[in-house]
């Protein structure tokens, strides 16, 4: 399913992460991660539940701050920004949540109005609204553009997700475990989508997952996130093609146990 | 001195929430003040908070005024002075109940509302999708909703003030067959100018304190569904309780600047 990597540019960095450490109290989470992301390029960062991959991609979006290193994204230093020019900034970063996060008092149509009324100053309707249905018949959700959040199923909500981001046009994409909580034809519409969206939008991601499956299919490169680390970062063969007992243990127990 | 004694780790944590609430406060007036403006969404939480309260704040408004009369009248009978009861019906309800009873309802239905709601938001991560898509969630939620019930327990306030008095006429008329122009006239004539202005100013406060417990509560919610409940529960208790020593305060204020 997963195609070479066409729209990369080696050339452009749009994220780089160095040195970075993050702790919760005595928990030391991250422990110095160095990592960059080309334009155009599907990033997976694979590992175990509370290996502190949602927190690479929180302090990525500036929802949270680091204790050491450094996060730059599209040129800028995400730490020093003032709240204007982080809220700019975010403008050109979409982030997927892992339940989705739709707004449950609104519309899903009032879902996708709301950071697009907000980030534009003068947004006019008929664009706002030619982008609605647009970004929903991407995610093949145009029939539910009247439904709350409560109404969709789960791979709905997930579409609904990427949709809302798709409403500013990203030029980067931060997913958060896309295919948890899915079945596994689910997953796979997912995962196409995933694919689609950064054929067309000409995005790059950063796809947290411990889902190899996911990571297979999405990923022009894979860093396997251990014990606060990236031990290993390569094409998906590369970084499984090792006798590495973090990462084959990962990859029999999701096969072996599924 | 025996220092494990002292709860140091408590001390500092308790003059950091101080710090926290500090500058949920001071974000609010920044927030409030400087635009865009959710107007939109203003007139909304005031519709929620203001009209889809008048049911209730209309029967207890009503059972105050009826309760509080009868309650009354046999304490004045002893001296002959049941014709005193719309003057002191209306002071108690202008001064003291209208404005107590509409905020601890207001604490009770209101604060526990916004209290839940924002932090079912927060722990759904619907906070954070507002923020990372640069939509201000501050200002959309926070701004807004403290907004609304400043100005809308004062009116919830006057209206349960009027309710009350209407519920008291109703038993006055029934015992003592007063009419109701000499029951407003006796009413109103012990009633100042001081009396309405204090009571408006206080309902003020309360709305702002409903307000600001209830969103400050449910925007900083953590440890998921049991701190939804949480969030709720001590927005309604604190809330309550920051209302009861803000009363005491204003009406030691009140009393010293009313002329003898």
């Amino acid at each position: 399913m997963k195609k070479q990597p066409l729209h990369i540019k080696r050339d452009k960095v749009v994220i780089t992460i160095k040195d970075l450490e993050k702790s919760f109290g005595k928990h030391q989470v991250l422990k110095g991660l160095d990592l960059d992301v080309f334009k155009g390029e599907n990033v997976v960062v694979l590992g175990r539940s509370a290996s502190g991959k949602s927190v690479l991609i929180k302090i990525i979006a500036g929802l949270m701050f680091a204790d050491k290193g450094k996060v730059n994204v599209l040129g800028e230093d995400v730490a020093k920004l003032k709240m204007k020019d982080l809220d700019e900034l975010r403008l050109k970063i979409g982030f997927s949540f892992q339940g989705s996060a739709l707004y449950d008092s609104m519309t899903l149509r009032e879902n996708l109005e709301f950071p697009f009324l907000r980030s534009r100053k003068n947004a006019d309707k008929p664009n706002m609204e030619t982008t609605i249905k647009e970004v929903l018949e991407d995610v093949q959700l145009l029939e539910a553009i009247d439904q709350l959040p409560a109404e969709l199923s789960g791979g709905q909500k997930k579409r609904a997700g990427i949709a809302r981001t798709l409403m500013l046009r990203p030029e980067i994409i931060l997913y958060d475990e896309p295919t948890s909580g899915l079945d596994p034809i689910t997953s796979v519409e997912i995962i196409k989508l995933i694919n689609e969206v950064q054929k067309k939008y000409s995005t790059s991601s950063i796809i947290i997952t411990h889902d190899l499956t996911c990571a297979k299919n999405t990923g022009d490169r894979i860093a396997m996130l251990v014990n606060g680390k990236f031990i290993s970062n390569g094409t998906f063969d590369e970084v499984f093609k090792t006798s590495n007992p973090d990462i084959t243990g990962f990859y029999n127990y999701n096969f072996i146990n599924d | 001195m025996d220092t494990k004694v002292i709860p140091f780790n408590k001390i500092k944590k308790a003059f950091d929430e101080v710090y926290e609430v500090y500058r949920f406060i001071m974000r609010f007036f920044k927030e409030a003040f400087l635009p865009p403006y959710e107007f939109k969404e203003i007139i909304k939480q005031c519709y929620y908070i203001g009209y889809k309260s008048v049911a209730l704040i209309s029967l207890t408004g009503f059972i105050t005024g009826i309760v509080f009369t009868k309650q009354s009248r046999p304490s004045l009978a002893q001296f002959g002075a049941t014709s005193w009861l719309p003057s002191l019906i209306g002071i108690a309800i202008i001064r003291a109940l209208a404005p107590l009873i509409t905020a601890l309802i207001a604490a009770g239905k209101i604060g526990s509302n916004i209290g839940a709601e924002l932090g079912s938001m927060n722990v759904s991560e619907q906070i954070d999708a507002m923020e990372v898509s640069g939509s201000k969630p501050f200002k959309f939620l926070v701004v807004s909703r403290v907004i609304a019930t400043t100005l809308m327990v004062p009116a919830l306030m006057m209206y349960n003030g009027v309710v009350g008095i209407l519920g008291s006429y109703l038993n006055v008329h029934n015992n003592e067959m007063t009419s109701f122009k000499n029951y407003i006239t006796d009413a109103f004539s012990s009633i100042s100018f001081l009396d309405i202005t204090s009571s408006v100013i206080k309902a003020l406060v309360y709305g702002f304190t409903i307000g600001m417990v209830g969103c400050y509560k449910g925007y900083n919610t953590t440890q998921g569904t049991q701190g939804v409940g949480k969030a709720a529960n001590s927005a309604v208790v604190v809330s309550m309780f920051l209302v009861f020593i803000e009363e005491m305060i204003i009406v030691q204020i009140v009393n010293s600047i009313r002329p003898v």
